[in-house]
């Protein structure tokens, strides 16, 4: 095992025959089943696990040390995705835990009272976990580990919002000092990682993470930004969850970098072609919040059938590590320095999220060229939807900007009503019908990805 | 003369309404839900053909609303009740800027442009709380007929506090508030103000323009009415055929796109 590539499993996941096309929903998939078959041996082979989240999570450290990453998150929305999320939920509602605690949550405390048997495999209790204030469910969440596994947590704060209207700008005085108290929190975390590891840490092993990370993210953005061309190559809630699951697992290792430097030419060659994600794209869409996995395929099909298709989501940003924009590169020359910089910038900014939501979506707005955008609030998670009305109101007061509000779960599918969903999805697009939304014009915005490094 | 229908199956009755090629109602009919939403999405339709006095051949478009939208096997188009009641409020009260409907198990609010065009909405979600069948709770509770229920609530002095949101708790503690002897009518405005609670807060969320005009089954209860105006703190339109306004907007939206033509006379229904 090296830090470099993530080691093939003893079984399954057979890699794609050699000079096969791309495909890659199901190249996707197989990394996802190859990351679980590694995940179950992980025991078997003397490797230290280490539970983590998808933002704030210091996994560039990790890596160096070679740990197999357990993420918890992504565990729960598998349960989803594979229908049978309700049986965890239920056994930690049984339990005892409220129908109103955060359904991740609850998904996980299922699979540990299943002592760890997931659908994808069995999955192994962590050395250490790491949490941060980025969503404050995480520390309870690491009490709960705690509680029930034993398992020490790291706590990474990360410095937010402070007060509205203000912002941190890269390289400002409060930047500096917010990056050096992360970074005295990524000494501790590398001396915690030796103790558990007993190995030394390595920072030239960091820098070779870090330029991975680096290089992923230079196609993800680009992955990005090939959705502004109409018609939209992909569907950023369908297609687009397979790989922010690649971008996350697989981040900081050469199969990272190899899945998304194909997904990007591919998706060079369909806007080449002109191939879009539906046969007539007659409206385009940006959805904002967190997806409903136990019924996205669903609900993807309830916007598809009008001619919807989802340009892009907020979500693909934040729940992707924040490095967003191309202004994020790590500086291999300083790693551990670079990797506080840019922890304390984008966990600013997801931090202050709600504050400055309604002008980071107008943008978004403008840079796909959508009709309308799509709100998914989610009853047990305040931290992404306790913001939307504001901004809602925002969009469409001040910007005119047509929006859908609909509400239900991220895995529990008793909050799912297709009735009703149904219903107001058919009535947004009948509105925006009524407005003349016209389908826009093939072959916009030519210019809009970077041009790969030599 | 050519015409067209609309037909609304909501989730206790379904209306019909046949419009001619003008923008006339010609007929008309109500019937109360069955278990089969095809076989009486037929008989409404049938009904208001008759109440006509035309042949179905004559009729050029049929499109259906409501949540058995879907069921109407004879429709050419389906539209949703959101759509609908916008388009039936503005045709009844060209001055329609905000729609709140009270239907069966729905509540919606709606901003709608001049033109009748939805600018906005916000429903009832995944609970029957603020709706109708709040007030059927309470019928039930009280033995006695919907019809009966405004009209009492009116004489109310000492409202009591209606505390639960859910429709089926609501049942007990109205029979909890009655056997501790407390007097119908204050159960009942309680009742009333706590639809009108629910309502009201979700007609602000689009906002509340004048003219506000209110819609579906519930619109017909006198209490609702009056509670909802101070509410607001406007006089509210109320059509006596207002339940039809689903119905009205998918003959609408039906005639629109069979002869090419917008519109309809705001006397359309009187």
């Amino acid at each position: 095992m090296t830090t470099a590539t993530v080691e093939k499993p003893a079984a399954g996941a057979a890699a794609a025959p050699a000079g096969a096309e791309f495909n890659a929903h199901l190249e996707g998939q197989q990394m996802m089943k190859a990351w679980y078959a590694n995940l179950g041996l992980a025991r078997e082979r003397g490797q230290n696990v280490a539970n983590v989240f998808v933002m704030g999570n210091a996994v560039e450290i990790l890596r160096t040390f070679d740990f197999q990453l357990v993420f918890p998150e992504i565990n729960s929305l598998q349960t989803g995705v594979r229908k049978v999320s309700e049986e965890y939920l239920r056994d930690s509602e049984d339990y005892g835990y409220s129908p109103d605690v955060c359904s991740y949550v609850k998904a996980d405390v299922g699979l540990i009272l299943r002592e760890q048997k997931h659908p994808a495999g069995t999955i192994p209790k962590a050395d250490i976990a790491i949490a941060s204030n980025m969503c404050s469910t995480f520390i309870k969440w690491g009490e709960i580990w705690e509680r029930m596994l034993k398992t020490p947590t790291f706590v990474l704060d990360l410095p937010g919002q402070r007060g509205g209207n203000w912002q941190v700008r890269p390289g400002d005085a409060q930047h500096m000092a917010d990056a050096q108290w992360v970074e005295a929190q990524f000494r501790d975390l590398i001396s915690r990682c030796e103790k558990i590891t007993g190995r030394r840490f390595d920072m030239d092993r960091l820098a070779e993470v870090q330029d991975r990370v680096n290089r992923m993210v230079f196609h993800w953005n680009n992955v990005m930004a090939l959705n502004r061309t109409c018609p939209a190559p992909y569907n950023a809630m369908l297609d687009g969850l397979t790989y922010i699951g690649i971008m996350n697992v697989y981040r900081g290792t050469e199969e990272g970098v190899d899945y998304m430097r194909r997904l990007e030419e591919q998706l060079r060659a369909k806007v080449a072609r002109g191939v879009g994600r539906v046969a007539e794209e007659r409206f385009r869409l940006l959805f904002s919040g967190t997806p409903c996995y136990v019924s996205m395929r669903r609900l993807v099909e309830l916007f598809e059938s009008w001619g919807g298709v989802f340009a892009y989501s907020d979500y693909l940003t934040f729940a992707a590590g924040g490095m967003d924009a191309g202004e994020m590169v790590y500086d291999t020359s300083r790693p551990l320095e670079s990797l506080a910089e840019i922890t304390a910038l984008a966990a600013q900014r997801g931090l202050s999220n709600q504050f400055f939501a309604h002008e980071r979506l107008a943008q978004q707005l403008r840079d796909y060229d959508v009709d309308g955008i799509v709100f998914h609030g989610i009853k047990s998670c305040r931290f992404v939807s306790s913001g939307m009305a504001d901004t809602r109101n925002y969009l469409n007061k001040r910007l005119n900007i047509p929006s859908l509000y609909i509400e239900s779960d991220l895995i529990d599918p008793r909050y799912w009503s297709d009735a009703q969903i149904k219903n107001r999805v058919d009535a947004f697009f009948e509105s925006l019908q009524q407005r003349g939304g016209a389908a826009p014009a093939p072959g916009r915005h030519a210019d809009i990805t970077r041009e790969a490094r030599s | 003369m050519r015409y067209v229908g609309g037909v609304d199956v909501g989730s206790t009755q379904t209306k019909a309404v046949i419009l001619d090629e003008n923008g006339k109602v010609v007929g008309r009919a109500l019937l109360d839900m069955e278990t089969s939403m095809v076989t009486i999405a037929q008989d409404a339709f049938k009904a208001a053909l008759a109440d006509a006095g035309i042949e179905e051949a004559q009729v050029a478009r049929v499109a259906s609303t409501g949540y058995g939208r879907y069921n109407v096997s004879f429709g050419h188009e389906q539209v949703t009740e959101i759509s609908c009641h916008a388009r039936g409020a503005v045709a009844l009260f060209p001055g329609t800027r905000t729609v709140i409907d009270i239907g069966g198990q729905d509540t919606k609010a709606i901003a709608v442009k001049p033109d009748g065009q939805v600018a906005d909405f916000t429903m009832n979600d995944k609970c029957a709380a603020g709706t109708g069948r709040f007030l059927g709770a309470a019928s039930y509770a009280l033995e006695m007929s919907l019809g009966e229920l405004g009209p009492l609530a009116l004489q109310s002095q000492n409202p009591v506090r209606i505390t639960t949101t859910c429709t089926v708790f609501a049942e007990s503690e109205i029979i909890s508030h009655l056997a501790k002897g407390i007097l119908p009518e204050d159960v009942l405005m309680g009742v009333h103000q706590a639809i009108t609670s629910r309502c009201v807060s979700l007609a602000r969320r689009v906002g509340v323009h004048s003219e506000v005009t209110f819609t579906g089954g519930v619109s017909r209860n006198v209490a609702m009415v009056k509670l909802i105006e101070e509410a607001v703190g406007m006089k509210i339109n109320v059509s006596p055929d207002a339940h039809f306004c689903g119905a009205l907007g998918a003959a609408l939206v039906a005639r629109e796109h069979a002869f090419g033509t917008a519109g309809l006379p705001a006397e359309a229904l009187a």
